[in-house]
């Protein structure tokens, strides 16, 4: 935090930079995450010999979508209609808050680590509700599954947030990744231990293998995508675009606790756009090393996703234990 | 692991050319246009629905889905609900117990939206013509933008024909 001037428009001014840096931040991830998604993709089908659709191909299809019509079930309700646009302001409120670019978030304050998990529940139980709300028994289907994989990740995403709050003694994203990524590098056993822990969570989170097939529309084994069928036109975008931004958002954590180094620590022009191309080359390596691994792992069966979430959890447990046997 | 890798970085990328459309191909692609549905052009999620057919057209379909053809190079994928749908590819002579499901199907698609019809059977009712089992052809039942004949079609021509309807 830089110290603010007694001198009134000087306070405004700073405020005011601040807040451009606030909406670069955001603006950067909402409209990078479609990319973000384009390149894994783009790598997967070079895994399998294909000819890939290009990496902007994400947003061919979301224009698309949004110049379609809605279509609505018979016996939607007003629940049904406002679940696209509540999922994707979470995500951008989640955009604002998570220091990707820049550690200088005016945001940053109103809601911590702990916040954001209840962010993003925020969307997954809205989404939930949405497809439970027409009826279907596929909609069906799918929310009960995403919430059994949701109430088993969420209790390990939270013991690694623990685990990064407890070395930097505060729960805000921006001081976590600041303190973290203020020092020389040091390998502390417990962020290794939340790292990996982290990862997979990253994986059952977003609907990735092992645990859920992003490119298979086989109805009986798909988890996130079954609560999403009787969407259209821009409804489908929003959640669809939503969704990237969360896959997006997962790597920003992953990366601004464990591999913190080149976020912009103050909102100055020049901060910022290093910041940008940093992240920009950390999500083009991770999103390789991503594509890389679903392309040789095998989906698990669903009755082993909570062995799967299980290990997380007790690798952030053996995280969080570290941080006192060997830290503290 | 690292010898699927492996064999992969030495296969390399086994995709085939795109086609390159004929001109009668071209000037239907154009017509359709003038009829305002919209040109979709590297951006089309087909359905594919099954009105009876005896499975020819479908495993040339799912050919379409191996690494030799070009469907997701030119942005077209099957998607799993006819809600996200802009194309609908039915095959088969349309029995009469699945005159319903193509019809509903189509109603639950957002317009803009194109029905294409694949194989003899689609078309006419093909060998099945005359039966009083089948509605016959899909155009009696909905309209039908584009017809890919053959029995089945080979892939190259099925992808030759989605993009024709597309506007690629």
């Amino acid at each position: 935090m830089t110290q603010t001037s007694t001198v009134p428009h000087q306070w405004i001014a700073d405020l005011l930079f601040k807040g451009l840096g606030e909406l670069f931040q955001t603006a950067s991830v909402i409209f990078f995450a479609p990319i973000f998604l384009g390149w894994v993709n783009l790598c997967r089908s070079c895994l399998q010999s294909r000819r890939p659709a290009g990496i902007l191909q994400p947003y061919r299809d979301l224009l698309k979508l949004l110049r379609k019509e809605v279509v609505l079930a018979t016996g939607a309700s007003p629940l049904f209609r406002i679940t696209p646009y509540i999922v994707f302001g979470s995500m951008g409120l989640a955009a604002a808050l998570v220091p990707a670019v820049t550690t200088d978030l005016p945001f940053g304050p109103a809601a911590d680590a702990i916040a954001l998990v209840g962010i993003f529940s925020l969307a997954r139980i809205f989404m939930a509700l949405s497809a439970m709300d027409i009826g279907t028994p596929f909609g069906d289907m799918g929310a009960r599954r995403e919430m059994m994989i949701a109430f088993l990740a969420e209790p390990a995403t939270m013991m690694v947030l623990f685990t990064a709050s407890l070395i930097s003694r505060s729960t805000s994203l921006s001081t976590i990744a600041e303190t973290l990524g203020g020092r020389h590098f040091t390998l502390y056993p417990s962020l290794v231990f939340a790292t990996t822990s982290f990862f997979l969570i990253i994986l059952a989170e977003n609907s990735r293998l092992p645990i859920d097939n992003p490119s298979t529309h086989l109805e009986l084994t798909m988890i996130h995508e079954a609560m999403l069928l009787e969407y259209s036109g821009r409804h489908l975008a929003l959640m669809e675009w939503g969704s990237s931004i969360k896959l997006l958002l997962y790597f920003s954590i992953l990366i601004s606790f464990f591999l913190p180094w080149g976020i912009s620590h103050e909102s100055s022009f020049g901060g910022l756009l290093s910041g940008f191309a940093f992240l920009v080359l950390k999500l083009f390596i991770l999103g390789t090393l991503l594509a890389i691994l679903e392309s040789t792992l095998a989906k698990l069966r669903l009755f082993r996703a909570p062995e799967f979430l299980a290990a997380a959890y007790l690798l952030a447990v053996i995280a969080f234990l570290s941080h006192f046997i060997l830290e503290v | 692991m690292h010898h699927i890798l492996l064999r992969t970085l030495k296969t390399g990328i086994v995709t085939e050319k795109t086609p390159e459309l004929p001109e009668e191909m071209k000037e239907i692609s154009r017509k359709l246009l003038e009829r305002g549905i919209g040109r979709f052009g590297r951006s089309l999620f087909i359905r594919h629905l099954d009105a009876g057919s005896c499975n020819g057209c479908e495993v040339e379909i799912g050919m379409l889905g191996s690494p030799c053809f070009m469907l997701e190079h030119l942005g077209f994928k099957f998607v799993a609900s006819p809600r996200h749908a802009d194309l609908l590819l039915v095959t088969g002579p349309v029995s009469l117990h699945m005159r319903q499901a193509l019809l509903d199907t189509y109603e639950a698609m957002p317009s803009p939206k194109l029905v294409v019809s694949v194989g003899g059977c689609a078309d006419d009712g093909g060998i099945f013509r005359g039966s009083y089992a089948i509605a016959g052809g899909v155009s009696e039942v909905v309209p039908v933008d584009l017809h890919i004949p053959g029995c089945p079609p080979e892939p190259l021509d099925l992808i030759r024909g989605l993009m024709t309807a597309a506007g690629v």
